[in-house]
């Protein structure tokens, strides 16, 4: 297990293993190896949901890799050429058309941005059905909550650089939501802004964000989750803790050694999960304006918002959120109280683990009233998600004020409803449904 | 530990005041860093007062120009559009520009210096974006019935009438701002400072 104690490596006489004593003599390779992949147990009875984790990090890497060929190429510069074309939206353009693969780069990278999205919401979806958060893996939720934070960060700041029309207009209206914050609020947005408009200075800074800060933040907390997750070792869909039930050796009989089994299988995913993204990005890698905004294709224009202006669609439930509150409470704006409901409808995940009050932890032992809260949840998640993406509207302003009371509603009712379930028996040992 | 119980005071003052003086070295570091992200000399120097020459500007048309990196319009108001304003007093969120949205020269009731020639920031004091003009009546422009002509913003739909005052009701908070401005001449203005030649 991850923290235990192995032995140091004794080499067999051959080169090779005279190299890794020598190593393991002054870096815990060997130990790092067993405790994390070849002796690191992972609960046997793994299904389809488990796949999310490892292609959260297969697509992190293809981000990074992407980002930094990109970075070879692109100039976060909102000054005129002598075309009259903003740079950083030039140097965009001429990556797509000049740059030999450039275009096939550039669609990984923002392809990849939603398809990390796509692996995180699912990845959450499972710890929300098998109670992955609960104790003792409150730590490995916290750290993927604030993993979910900074990746809404980067993707907004790596929206601003395109430097389009969607990127200019999207990233002045988020960061005057700032503005909305009482007595600071308005020296806050300068503050990030760097100016007084949005320009040169936000797209530098923005860029600076995207490519330095927010990703060693993204690795530090992956490290951490990883870390946390490996100590207590992982749930598994029947929410019963394989530790304990151990043999002789203190192995426990449900689990297997990630390595070569969940190493092999994960290839399984991976392999799937390419081959869309692949057929995304061969076929349709501006799926269709959702993952690049059509207005993003006219250089950014101070001075003429376009017609309809929405944020990309994983940020669209949280927007439609904003949107619902339309009240001015105890004297302050309704503006500002939309921004808190946004702030908190992202945050509140972090408090799962002790809204949860339910005996049991995976959704295989509980009753009707979970299945429906949860699933009324996703169905509110996806309304509230294609109300983002509209054009303001009565009827859609009612509908997503709905929408938003029970968004909150599942969180803040959680202790009451988790508890008056009916709960089925669960079995001592995981079974392989 | 060998002294078990006993804790050596002296030590633990020493060790509360390095922190304490670290922690404060720590802090002021911080200063240049944030200030650093503050805007630059340039910045704040590049609100340099714009001009417009107005003559070609016909009746019902309207003009935008940029300035601070913002645009700002610039309308010909027809008699039409003046005489909707009145009209549309009780429906306004701030009928009289109570609200300091304006120098004190445009708080009056077409919220400008001369009655015809309408010089606004056209950024919706929402949340910053540019409202669309929607000049036509209702019908034309996909407005309600009883739309009188105005401003609608992409965003989040609010709706401003011809003097740049905010409809009830709507996400924006104030009516749009009338920036500091100075006739030159008949047919020039001059915007961003008040004073002739100053």
């Amino acid at each position: 297990m991850a923290g235990g104690t192995y032995e140091k490596y004794k080499s067999d006489g051959s080169i090779g293993g005279n190299v890794l004593e020598w190593v393991d003599a002054r870096f815990p390779a060997t130990s790092m190896w067993r405790g994390h992949l070849s002796e690191y147990y992972a609960p046997k009875n793994f299904n389809f949901w488990y796949f999310f984790g490892s292609l959260a990090m297969l697509v992190l890497v293809i981000q990074i890799v992407t980002g930094i060929f990109l970075t070879m190429h692109y100039k976060p510069d909102a000054a005129l050429n002598a075309n009259g074309v903003p740079i950083a939206f030039a140097s965009v353009e001429y990556i797509m058309r000049d740059v030999p693969g450039g275009w096939l780069i550039r669609y990984m990278h923002s392809t990849g941005a939603s398809a990390f999205f796509i692996v995180v919401y699912l990845h959450m979806f499972r710890g929300l059905i098998y109670g992955s958060y609960r104790k003792p893996r409150e730590l490995t939720w916290l750290f993927g909550v604030g993993i979910f934070l900074v990746l809404m960060g980067e993707a907004f700041f790596g929206y601003l650089l395109p430097w389009g029309q969607m990127s200019y207009w999207g990233a002045q209206v988020i960061v005057n939501l700032f503005g909305a914050i009482p007595v600071i609020g308005n020296d806050l947005s300068i503050l990030i802004r760097g100016d007084f408009v949005v320009g040169d200075a936000t797209l530098n800074r923005f860029f600076s964000f995207h490519v330095i800060a927010f990703p060693l933040i993204l690795l530090g907390l992956v490290a951490a989750h990883i870390l946390a997750l490996h100590e207590t070792g992982s749930n598994n869909p029947d929410g019963i803790e394989i530790k304990a039930n151990k043999d002789e050796n203190g192995i426990p009989r449900d689990g297997i050694p990630f390595h070569p089994y969940y190493s092999v299988k994960d290839i399984v995913g991976v392999v799937v999960f390419l081959m869309v993204f692949s057929a995304v990005l061969f076929w349709a890698p501006e799926g269709a304006g959702m993952f690049l905004e059509t207005p993003n294709f006219y250089p950014a224009d101070p001075l003429k918002t376009p017609p309809h202006i929405a944020p990309v669609w994983y940020f669209t439930p949280y927007y439609s959120i904003l949107r619902a509150v339309v009240w001015n409470f105890f004297g302050l704006d309704a503006k500002f109280w939309g921004v808190v409901a946004m702030g908190a409808s992202v945050v509140i995940f972090a408090f799962l683990p002790w809204l949860d009050r339910s005996p049991v932890k995976s959704i295989r032992y509980r009753g009707p009233i979970t299945k429906v809260m949860i699933t009324l949840f996703v169905i509110c998640f996806f309304i509230l998600g294609y109300l983002g993406t509209q054009s303001p509207s009565p009827t859609g302003e009612l509908v997503s004020q709905i929408c938003t009371l029970f968004y909150f509603g599942f969180f803040l009712a959680m202790p009451w409803w988790s508890r008056m379930d009916k709960f089925k028996p669960v079995p001592e040992r995981v079974t392989m449904k | 530990m060998s002294n078990q119980g006993k804790m050596d005071c002296g030590r633990r003052r020493l060790i509360v005041a390095t922190a304490a003086v670290g922690g404060a070295g720590a802090v002021a570091a911080l200063v240049p860093f944030v200030s650093s992200l503050l805007p630059s000399e340039r910045a704040k120097a590049a609100g340099a007062p714009v001009e417009v020459d107005i003559s070609k500007l016909e009746a019902g048309q309207m003009m935008t120009v940029e300035w601070r990196g913002k645009p700002v319009w610039v309308i010909n108001r027809t008699k039409e559009m003046l005489d909707s304003l009145p009209k549309l007093d009780d429906q306004m969120a701030d009928p009289k520009s109570a609200k300091d949205m304006q120098p004190p020269y445009a708080q009056n009731e077409t919220r400008s210096i001369k009655k015809d020639i309408m010089v606004v920031v056209g950024i919706c004091t929402h949340l910053g974006c540019s409202p669309s003009s929607k000049f036509k009546n209702g019908a034309e422009e996909g407005m309600p019935a009883d739309w009188q002509g105005g401003f609608l913003c992409p965003c989040h739909g609010s709706t401003f009438d011809f003097a740049g005052r905010v409809f009830k009701a709507k996400p924006a908070p104030t009516n749009l701002e009338v920036p500091p401005h100075v006739y030159l001449a008949d047919t020039r203005i001059l915007i961003g400072e008040d004073k002739k030649g100053a």
